[in-house]
């Protein structure tokens, strides 16, 4: 039950720093902030919530309704995890990095830019990490044309 | 106080009982005294030995080299993908395939066939080539399990090349997820009938740039 407590009180937190309630199931929250207050809330989560392990990051495509870029982070001792979320628009992509707050972002952050194309502000080395320097478009984004062939090889 | 088990005792072997043994003994004693074709073949070895310059062999120069190329086939060791594990089974002592001549080749610079063994990625692609074209001709590719061949489960993927031969030149297809070291081992022997046949194939045309 400790996790379940601790859980509700760092909700509990967030709903009085951010204004915003996040979603909980479990010892798993979510919660969605504005773009301009990302790198707040994950120095927040390190700073006061002891979610000090970062497990992820990476974007989803919803279409119409743009990007929406997810970390996870990990309160390894109390059991708890914060997914944090925020939304950008498919046109503009820009979010504030992490790697001020957690170093292993910066890897991270590459493979998000290089799969779906949102610019990380403030990168230390933005490009690609995966694919080739003179890839173009986005693959992972649900508009990309997977079989369209591409010289020279498909 | 020690009980030892009691051991059973075993007559000792006796060479004379063995009836296979005899009867192997008999079939080559009697197949000695009806050879007369062994006989009349080292006859005509030892006459043609009489001739000056009867040692030399005369036959066809591609005929020749040929056979000098199909039985020894170095394959360059690139492993792609899990197809590799595979590949490396049939270079290992089980399936052996040192046997036919192939001596799996640290270099590409010495060696004959490159086995393509896995998922070629758009990235991978452009080494591949690079390695492809250090090695000397004549050169052969085989093309080793579904990826290689089409792309196989991969094909819709974004970053995969559908099929080896839209890189390189492929000689042999070996279907399999992941073939099994028995399937590219027919697969390198269809290779050496192919090789054995090089005159009559001839060189094959370099593929088209694309546009």
């Amino acid at each position: 039950m400790t996790a379940l407590t601790a859980a509700a009180a760092a909700a509990s937190q967030i709903q009085e720093r951010f204004g915003v309630g996040p979603s909980v199931t479990g010892a798993e929250l979510s919660v969605t902030v504005p773009t301009e207050r990302w790198p707040e809330l994950a120095r927040f989560a390190r700073d006061t919530l002891g979610c000090s392990y970062f497990n992820f990051l990476t974007a989803v495509d919803w279409k119409e309704q743009g990007l929406e870029v997810l970390a996870r982070l990990d309160n390894l001792d109390a059991g708890v995890a914060l997914t944090m979320r925020t939304r950008v628009t498919a046109e503009h992509p820009r979010c504030p990095t992490l790697t001020g707050v957690f170093r292993g972002a910066d890897w991270m952050e590459r493979e998000c830019y290089d799969m779906f194309g949102v610019v990380f502000d403030g990168h230390p080395d933005l490009r690609r990490i995966l694919l080739g320097d003179d890839w173009e478009g986005y693959p992972l984004r649900k508009d990309y044309a997977v079989d369209t062939p591409q010289a020279p090889y498909r | 106080m020690e009980v030892k088990p009691p051991v059973p005792q075993v007559p000792p072997a006796v060479w004379s009982e063995f009836k296979d043994l005899q009867e192997w003994e008999k079939y080559h004693q009697e197949r000695a005294d009806n050879d007369k074709t062994s006989e009349a073949l080292s006859a005509i070895a030892e006459a043609i030995h009489h001739f000056p310059g009867g040692w030399i062999v005369t036959t066809s120069t591609e005929k020749i080299f040929n056979w000098a190329r199909s039985s020894s086939i170095w394959p360059v060791t690139f492993g792609l993908a899990c197809c590799a594990i595979e590949m490396m089974a049939t270079f290992a002592s089980r399936f052996d395939v040192e046997r036919f001549g192939m001596v799996p080749w640290a270099s590409p610079r010495h060696s004959d066939l490159m086995i393509v063994s896995g998922t070629v990625t758009i990235k991978m692609a452009p080494m591949l080539k690079r390695i492809y074209d250090q090695m000397p001709d004549p050169k052969w590719v085989v093309s080793m399990g579904s990826c290689a061949n089409s792309g196989g489960p991969f094909r819709h993927g974004y970053h995969v090349v559908k099929g080896v031969d839209r890189v390189v030149p492929v000689d042999v297809y070996v279907p399999g997820c992941p073939p099994t070291p028995d399937s590219l081992m027919y697969g390198l022997l269809r290779l050496q009938e192919q090789v054995a046949q090089f005159q009559k194939t001839g060189t094959r045309p370099a593929p088209a740039e694309p546009a």
